[in-house]
């Protein structure tokens, strides 16, 4: 069972639903008032998600490697067209960059148990404070 | 100048203080290299051919007195008593110890300085135009957007993990000092048809193993649209960039493989979308660092006693000739302090060179200092009634070498002396190309000239653009030199052209030599500089010179070159 990282530290993964590709959830029919959750690449483009907003709960972005940041592009272009639902981060995430993660419009990280082990909680919650010291968050402020 | 806001002094503290948890884990073994590197790679800090070295940041090359004195403290109390400037405005430490890195990150955050974004696959610190402020042929001052793009910049949550690193160079004058066509992003500040002020922005410029002059994306950017123009190239860069091979990484190659036009449907596409996520504090922002970076009031003095200096002095008149420019005030001039003294290292200043430089920034010079691209020091204000102090206290010193712009004005890169990735010494090239022509007193008749050496492919001397070029290679385990020609720099950036085969470590020097008297012999009056010949003959004539076996030549300075191998490895062991 993966770890799931928030502010408060870790957590045990409680979302039951099933995760569905994109292939998968356009094969239901869109009449259907059930909410998804959804498992892409990090190379969606967001432009294909943005219809099915309405009908997905959760998205959640594979991070294969942590040097790889186009999860950070794709969740805040996801965020910017408007998706309000849960997204979360999968994989290679290490602690050092959950303040990015959050920044960029993640709610929370989902990481294994082996990479929980060499990056314990501790770590994590060094970096939980994600909305001090922001740069850009200052940027776009309202003037 | 623009000074730290509370809150850049917090987030500057925050990053000391994590740095210094880092390495203390490091250091007690809870950190292993691996684990290291990217987080010691995040604060500047890289492993080098015999030690750390430290990348201070200096954002768009611009400091003051008291920036420019801690650097000095720092070079003494941790370092070897000199500090090394770079190519990309910034300076290096050459041989810190790795437990008094969170020191010496705390000693320049003291003083608003720090190493962030040094290194490592993010946007680096934004470089700008030397003369920033102070030259007669500049629009507008681009440090106010190089500011904002520092801020918006550091510590971008999307782009800190790119494919490769990511520079921006920005210029408020037509005449580009900032190589902007050699950037992953270059901005020329411009206006319209209806005199609105705005950027013509350039991307995917860049030296390195594929050289390739940037092309021009949007030829004007409206002011306001700045970040979120910025933050769209990022993106698309970001998604669309290649990450299966690090040498096709930069976005030069993404826009190469796409095509510019393709590039920039992409771009605007996202900039409509972008343009919503700021609220005009940016803007706002601007404003105020626009009324930061405002012109020094200047001082109202009688020039006279300059004038009958430059008369009498016949070192300071060729020091005023040589390294003065043009001042917007017509009773100041642009000061630049050669850093290349003849057999010196190009870029290297000791720690007494920095305090002077501090003093005369403090007395004379609206308390402003630069870093060039070009490795040499600027004082930005200098009234001409002071010029002749300035100079004597600068000659006290050794940093009143009359040679801005000429033959022994060389950048070049660290190279095998001190560089990892060498392979091949840049440094002894340089100081032999310098004192050779400083020997035969042909400095001055050469005129104009630039000479840019890069100790391997990677190119940080930017040899592609020098006017003369070097390049040093490894020919199995034999230093190996090649040659360009034609290159340029400026707004009219070239790419030279290649020589021939290459030379080793003691034919280079003949071999320019044969160059250099060959544009004497050939220039069609004193007056044509290097590249005016070289763009009006080609590259025909140096070739057959240079590859036509010289004995006399040959042995004269053969002798030259092993004579001078001996002293600086001499320097060396001491
Ligand atoms: S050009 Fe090569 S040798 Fe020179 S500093 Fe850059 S990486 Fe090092």
């Amino acid at each position: 069972m993966n770890v799931i990282v928030t502010d408060n530290g870790f957590e045990s993964d409680t979302w039951s639903n099933i995760f569905l590709t994109l292939d998968k959830l356009l094969l239901i029919n869109p009449k259907s008032t059930n909410k998804f959750s959804l498992d892409v690449p990090n190379t969606t483009d967001p432009k294909e998600l943005a219809p099915l907003f309405a009908r997905i709960s959760l998205i959640r972005i594979a991070f294969l490697n942590s040097t790889d940041g186009r999860g950070f592009t794709l969740a805040s272009h996801l965020r910017l067209l408007g998706y309000k639902g849960r997204l979360r981060a999968q994989g290679h995430v290490l602690a050092d960059q959950y303040t990015m993660a959050r920044r960029c419009g993640y709610d929370e990280i989902e990481i294994s148990i082996e990479l929980a082990d060499r990056q314990p909680e501790k770590q994590w919650l060094s970096r939980s404070d994600w909305k001090s010291n922001c740069y850009i968050n200052q940027l776009k402020q309202l003037a | 100048m623009y000074s730290y806001t509370e809150f850049d002094n917090n987030f500057n503290q925050n990053r000391v203080d994590q740095f210094r948890s880092q390495v203390t884990r490091r250091i007690d073994g809870s950190l292993t290299e691996d684990e290291f590197k990217p987080l010691r790679l995040m604060n500047g800090l890289y492993l080098q051919l015999h030690a750390y070295m430290l990348r201070v940041a200096i954002p768009y090359g611009t400091l003051n007195s008291q920036k420019m004195y801690q650097l000095a403290i720092i070079a003494d109390k941790y370092d070897r008593g000199y500090g090394h400037f770079t190519t990309r405005q910034n300076i290096q430490y050459n041989w810190p110890k790795l437990k008094d890195v969170p020191d010496i990150l705390q000693d320049l955050a003291n003083v608003e300085m720090h190493a962030v974004q040094t290194s490592g696959n993010c946007i680096r610190n934004v470089t700008a135009d030397h003369f920033a402020g102070a030259s007669t042929d500049e629009i507008e001052d681009p440090r106010p957007t190089a500011e904002l793009i520092r801020q918006w910049s550091t510590d971008h949550p999307e782009f800190s993990f790119l494919g490769r690193k990511f520079k921006i160079a920005i210029t408020g004058s037509p005449n580009d000092r900032a190589v902007t066509k050699a950037h992953d992003i270059g901005l020329r500040m411009v206006r319209n048809n209806k005199n609105e002020p705005g950027y013509e922005v350039i991307i995917g410029g860049g030296l390195g193993r594929t050289p390739m002059i940037g092309k021009v994306l949007r030829s004007f950017l409206p002011r306001k649209d700045i970040l979120p123009y910025l933050e769209s190239v990022m993106q698309i860069y970001n998604m669309l960039g290649r990450r299966d091979n690090k040498y096709k990484a930069r976005i030069k190659i993404t826009v190469h493989e796409h095509g510019i036009n393709k590039i920039c449907d992409l771009v605007e596409e996202r900039f409509i979308i972008q343009r919503s996520s700021f609220g005009g504090f940016d803007q706002k922002l601007l404003i105020k660092l626009e009324k930061a970076f405002a012109a020094p009031i200047y001082i109202n003095e009688p020039i006279d006693s300059y004038n009958k200096s430059y008369q009498s002095d016949p070192l300071f008149r060729s020091f005023v000739d040589t390294n003065l420019s043009e001042h917007k005030n017509l009773n100041y001039s642009i000061v630049s302090i050669s850093l290349k003294k003849h057999g010196q290292t190009p870029g290297d200043a000791t720690s007494q060179q920095m305090r002077m430089m501090a003093n005369l920034a403090k007395k004379y010079g609206h308390d402003e200092l630069r870093i060039s691209h070009e490795q040499n020091v600027i004082l930005p204000h200098v009234h001409k009634s002071n010029l002749y102090k300035v100079f004597n206290e600068l000659k006290s010193v050794e940093l009143a070498t009359a040679n801005i712009g000429l033959i022994s004005d060389i950048i070049a890169c660290p190279g095998m002396d001190y560089c990892a990735l060498a392979t091949a010494r840049s440094i002894p090239i340089a100081q032999q190309i310098a004192m050779r022509f400083n020997q035969l007193k042909l400095e001055n008749d050469i005129g104009e000239i630039k000479i840019k050496i890069s100790g391997c492919i990677n190119a940080c001397g930017h040899h592609h653009i020098g006017h003369i070029g070097i390049l040093g290679l490894d020919r199995a385990g034999v230093e190996n030199y090649q040659i360009t020609l034609g290159g340029n720099s400026t707004q009219n950036t070239v790419i030279g052209k290649s020589l021939g085969p290459g030379f080793s470590y003691t034919e280079i020097i003949p071999a320019i030599e044969k160059i250099i008297y060959t544009y004497l012999d050939i220039r069609s009056s004193n007056d044509e500089t290097f590249l005016e010949t070289f763009n009006r003959v080609g590259l025909t004539p140096f070739k057959k010179i240079v590859y036509t076996p010289s004995e006399i030549i040959n042995k004269s300075t053969a002798t030259f070159a092993n004579n001078n191998n001996e002293s600086f490895a001499s320097q060396e062991i001491k």
